[in-house]
Formats: structure tokens, C-alpha cells, sequence
């Protein structure tokens, strides 16, 4: 029977020939991954399972970095139980401060999330890898400590919706952020609940990597189980020298089925603004044009990456960032920021007048090194602006694409790029 | 019996839990600011079995198990809403926290309401407007992940049974 790219990693991995949707099947996994954050749970979850080792010690990832460089005691603590628990059990992928990165931009770079695995992660954002051609999805802490005791986790298997991106000339500036944010406005953030969005056409094609991870990263956003890419020569080009282990891709059959398929043609598609307080209020950047703003960030699992970057630079290289704005540029890990430094790209940034941070969540979700007063408002590369995602609950975020964030930083409101260059 | 505490649409995890307090995991600690961003007036006067009344895609967002784990340890004694985001549904079974899905009575309940629910046949009871509703049974692979009490003792039964 013909099956989508989803469909078909689950039934691998259930040793099954064949699944269809709603279809409650048990996986094997070949990655389980969890935070700072989230693995103190599942670590006190993981003794009840009657087990005292974690079912493959080379296919746990344990990446400290929310709160971290830890921010305060009680950050610390949670960290220093994860490096105990992580040296028992000798966890292959164990990352601390100095070689860690966000977790979803550090996982792929390390090449451990490769096409066709089954992938759970105690954070909502694991979606992010289905841009390399896996199926991968956030669970809690409780899911996780099963995954660790077992090797397995239980799915429903989900119905697919796809999306086809036609043609690839798109408008200047415009990137994956706007394509995903430009899809949740008009599905909204439950608009793909319990669902596989599976991202396709010539416009898919055309992107990057950098592009793919930002569309799949926000498949959550719009309450999806999972975002899928297939993948191709840009896939295995990233995959060069970085694969960890073997992997067998998966494709999506001509005549699988899907609940629905929504096509757009990337030409139509304008910079985004998404207003606060949730990722569907997104509109064309003009219709922000004007706001006034406290904080800019660049950065984040979404739009940290060493492309993200160099577009910021590319901008403020030779500018200056408004004198009543903070700007805060967060790269995505360790290797990115000494790309960066290499091309030039920090030296710009701080010569602008932008403060760069060693890889962190810090302000993308509130935690630290960046929070908002009451009233504040920010313009952020980040993926969420729910109410007091940043700091106060009477603050405000705004989502764009980092080349809006960094023109809006040297304006001091947001603008299209065009008005700055 | 308790008292209905009643909110909007898309309430995500920010709102139940905001990721400022995750520095720590003990239930009492984010029971003390659950819903903090949400309605300041909830953590302080909450009671024990009160009921948690929202809109469509209740806990959207963040994959925090805490979200239900700060629900749970401020005492109310189910979640009833037009639908559930899937990560906070799945945490919600997984720890035990009771969830119902019933967009009648999300519509039939108002903040203050006296409410009963009987979490074996899923019927809620409106004691203040007299008005009785029907919740949507869980399909039998979840009703035996309840039985067994969660997630952690039905692997170590499956385990055992092996
Ligand atoms: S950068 Fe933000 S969204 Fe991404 S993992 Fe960190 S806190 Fe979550």
C-alpha cells in the first residue's frame, strides 16, 4: 500500500510492513534526547521504570542548555544531577558548556540525527530534524524516561497534510521563516494537531538546509506532531563527513495519501511579522512597519544558525544598531560562533553594536541574558511570543526572519530590509 | 465538588507554567505559579478538587511535563476542554492528571460554577445551572495506561509479561 515518508519510517521502525493513520504502533528509537530542563523529570521518572541502565548508552543525547551557563543555584543543581546521571550511564552525547549548542542545532551539526531515524525529545522543538528526512517529535519527561528505559516509544500514527511550495523566486530577504510563519497564519496553532506536515515542491528544493531546519523547527507551532523534508543531494551534501552512523532514507510513495494538501507559490509569499501573542498572527512585515521596539534577538533553534547570521551581518556590517535598542545575538553553537568569527561576521555585529552570547536558550524562552520589562516590546528570530515568553507577562514578541530583525535593530522599529539599505 | 475555574483558547505552557520557574522540578514550588500569566488570582485560590475549564488546544507549546505536573499539584481535579494539544495530552495520561474533552460543556460551564465529574463514565454535572454533560471516552489503549495507574507501572507490567 502506498505510503507516506512518515508512514513509512514508523512502520520501520515498528517492524511492521505496512501502517495507516490512527494506527497505535510501538517504535523503536534511534535517538532520545532531553534538556536541563526536562531531564531532571525524566531522570526521577526513569528509576520507576524497574530498570537501572538506559537501554543504548550511544543513543541518549543529555544537552544542557536552557538555563545554561547556568544562571543561578538551582540551575546549576539541575545540571550538575544530569552530568551524574549522564557519566553512570556513560551517555554518549553529553554536552556541556564550552562544546554545547542549542540542542536542535547541535544534534544535526554532530550528524547524530540522520534521515529515516525515529527520533523523541523531552522538548517540543525535536521536530526540527525532520528537515534531514527523520521522523522526529517532542514528548514529555515521562515519555522520555520510557524511551531511556526501553529503547521504544508508542505513536499514534498520524495523518499527513502536504505542503507544496511552487516555483522558487522569491521575494527579497524572504526565507524559510516567512514560508512557515506565512503557513501557520493561515492554518493556525492547532491547524496541523496530532498531524505530519510533510514540506515539498521546487521552493522546498531550492532552500538550504539552514531554511529546512527553520521550517520543520515550527511544525509544533502550528501543534503538529511532526514537519517532514525528503531528502536530496542538499541533504546528503550536509551529511558529508558528519553522519554518525548508517541510515536508510525514506521516501514518500507518488499515490500516498494525505488528509489534505495546500499549495503556495513562494513568489506570493511576503516577509512576516508575526504579532503578539501567538505565531499565526503572522502579516506582511508592512503592516508592523512603524512599531516601535526595546530589544532585538537573533538567535534561537530556529534562526541561529551560521546563515542566519551572516544575513544579520550582511545588514549591519557598516551600520550602527539604534541607540535605544538592545540587540542580542545568541549563535546556535560553538561551531557556528567560530564560523562567525571567522568570516568576519562577530567582529561586524559587535562593531554595530550588538551584544553576541555564547550558545544559550537564555531569552528565547525567558530564562535569562535578555528578559523584558513591563510594557517592553521585542522583535525576535525565536519561535514562540506567547504571553511572558520573554519576561513580563504585560511584554510583547514579535517573530520575523533575521533579516527584518536586523534592519528593524538599526531603525529602532520595525521595518523591511529595504528601508535601511 | 468544586469550583470552575474557566479560560480561553490556545492556553500554552508559558501561561500554565512560565519557563522562569523551571530552574526547579518539585510540584509544590510550580503549583505556586501555575497559571501565573495567565490569571494571578488562580494559584492563591485554587482548591482542592476545583476543575480547570478551557477552550480548543489546551497546553500548546512547550513539551514541559510540568505543565500538567503544576495542574495536578495545585489540587484541581480535572481538565475539561474542547480539545488538547498532543505533547500536554500525552504528558497529562503519562503522570495521571485527569483530562476529559467535551466541547458541550466547556460551552455549559461558567467560571464559578459548582461542577461534579465521575471520571469512570466521563459525566460532568453542572450543580449550579442544573445541566449534565457527556465527555468522549478514551480510546481502550488509553483507558488501560490509565488502569495501570500511567505510563511508568504499564512498561513494567509489560515488561514483567514479556
Ligand atoms: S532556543 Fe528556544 S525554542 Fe529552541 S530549544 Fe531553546 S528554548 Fe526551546
Amino acid at each position: 500500500m502506498a505510503m507516506t515518508i512518515t508512514e513509512k519510517i514508523l512502520a520501520n521502525h515498528a517492524g511492521l510492513d505496512e501502517v495507516v493513520p490512527g494506527q497505535l504502533i510501538t517504535a523503536k528509537l534511534d535517538l532520545v534526547l532531553a534538556n536541563d530542563v526536562t531531564a531532571p523529570v525524566a531522570i526521577q521518572e526513569f528509576e520507576k521504570f524497574g530498570t537501572d541502565k538506559v537501554f543504548d548508552s550511544q543513543k541518549v543525547a543529555l544537552v544542557l542548555d536552557h538555563f545554561a551557563p547556568n544562571k543561578d543555584i538551582a540551575s546549576a543543581e539541575q545540571c550538575k544531577f544530569i552530568k551524574e546521571f549522564a557519566r553512570k550511564q556513560e551517555v554518549k552525547h553529553f554536552y556541556q558548556v564550552g562544546r554545547m549548542g542549542i540542542e536542535h542545532c547541535l544534534l544535526p551539526e554532530l550528524g547524530i540525527t540522520l534521515p529515516g531515524d525515529c527520533i523523541i525529545g523531552a522538548d517540543s522543538h525535536t521536530c526540527t530534524y525532520g528537515a534531514l528526512g527523520a521522523f522526529a517529535t517532542g514528548v514529555g519527561s515521562t515519555d522520555l524516561a520510557a524511551g531511556l528505559a526501553t529503547g521504544e516509544a508508542w505513536f499514534r500514527v498520524p495523518e499527513s497534510i502536504k505542503f507544496i511550495f511552487q516555483g522558487n523566486k522569491f521575494q527579497p530577504w524572504v526565507g524559510g521563516k516567512d514560508l512557515i510563519l506565512y503557513v501557520i497564519g493561515k492554518i493556525g496553532v492547532d491547524g496541523a494537531r496530532y498531524q505530519a506536515m510533510e514540506f515539498t515542491g521546487e521552493g522546498i528544493s531550492a532552500l538550504s538546509m539552514d531554511n529546512r531546519f527553520t521550517i520543520c523547527n515550527m511544525a509544533i507551532e502550528a501543534g503538529a506532531k511532526n514537519g517532514i523534508i525528503a531528502p536530496d543531494e542538499k541533504t546528503y551534501e550536509y551529511l558529508e563527513g558528519r553522519a554518525f552512523r548508517p541510515y536508510t532514507s525514506c521516501f514518500s510513495d507518488k499515490d500516498a495519501r494525505y488528509v489534505e494538501i495546500m499549495e503556495f507559490d513562494v513568489a506570493n509569499i511576503p516577509l512576516q511579522v508575526a504579532f503578539p501573542h501567538l505565531p499565526e498572527n503572522s502579516k506582511n512585515v508592512e503592516e508592523a512597519a512603524g512599531i516601535k521596539i526595546d530589544q532585538v534577538v537573533i538567535g534561537s533553534c530556529t534562526n541561529g544558525r551560521i546563515e542566519d547570521l551572516r544575513t544579520a551581518a550582511e545588514i549591519l556590517r557598516g551600520r550602527q544598531v539604534h541607540p535605544e535598542i538592545r540587540l542580542l545575538v545568541f549563535p546556535g553553537t560553538q561551531n557556528i560562533y567560530r564560523q562567525a568569527i571567522k568570516e568576519g561576521i562577530i567582529d561586524a555585529l559587535v562593531e554595530a553594536g550588538a551584544a553576541v552570547s555564547t550558545p544559550t536558550c537564555g531569552p528565547c524562552l525567558g530564562g535569562h541574558m535578555g528578559i523584558l520589562a513591563k510594557g517592553e516590546k521585542a522583535l525576535a528570530t525565536t519561535n514562540r511570543n506567547f504571553v511572558g515568553r520573554m519576561g513580563h507577562p504585560e511584554s510583547e514578541v514579535y517573530l520575523c526572519n533575521p533579516a527584518v530583525a536586523a534592519a528593524s535593530a538599526i531603525r529602532g522599529e520595525i521595518v523591511h530590509p529595504r528601508e535601511v539599505l | 465538588m468544586g469550583k470552575a475555574w474557566k479560560f480561553g483558547h490556545d492556553v500554552d505552557t508559558d501561561v500554565i507554567i512560565p519557563a522562569r520557574y523551571l530552574n526547579k522540578s518539585d510540584p509544590q514550588h510550580l503549583a505556586a505559579h501555575c497559571m501565573e500569566d495567565g490569571d494571578l488570582n488562580f494559584a492563591p485560590n485554587v482548591k482542592a478538587g476545583d476543575v480547570l475549564v478551557a477552550g480548543k488546544n489546551f497546553g500548546c507549546g512547550s513539551s514541559r511535563e510540568h505543565a500538567p505536573i503544576a495542574i495536578k499539584a495545585c489540587g484541581i481535579e480535572v481538565v475539561i476542554a474542547e480539545s488538547f494539544a498532543r505533547i500536554f495530552y500525552r504528558n497529562a495520561l503519562n503522570i495521571g492528571m485527569p483530562i476529559l474533552e467535551c466541547p458541550e460543556a466547556v460551552a455549559g460551564i461558567d467560571a464559578g460554577d459548582e461542577v461534579t465529574v465521575d471520571l469512570n463514565s466521563g459525566q460532568i454535572n453542572n450543580l449550579t445551572k442544573k445541566t449534565f454533560f457527556q465527555a468522549r471516552p478514551f480510546p481502550p489503549f488509553m483507558q488501560e495506561l490509565i488502569k495501570a495507574g500511567g505510563l511508568a507501572p504499564y512498561v513494567r507490567g509489560r515488561r514483567k509479561n514479556g
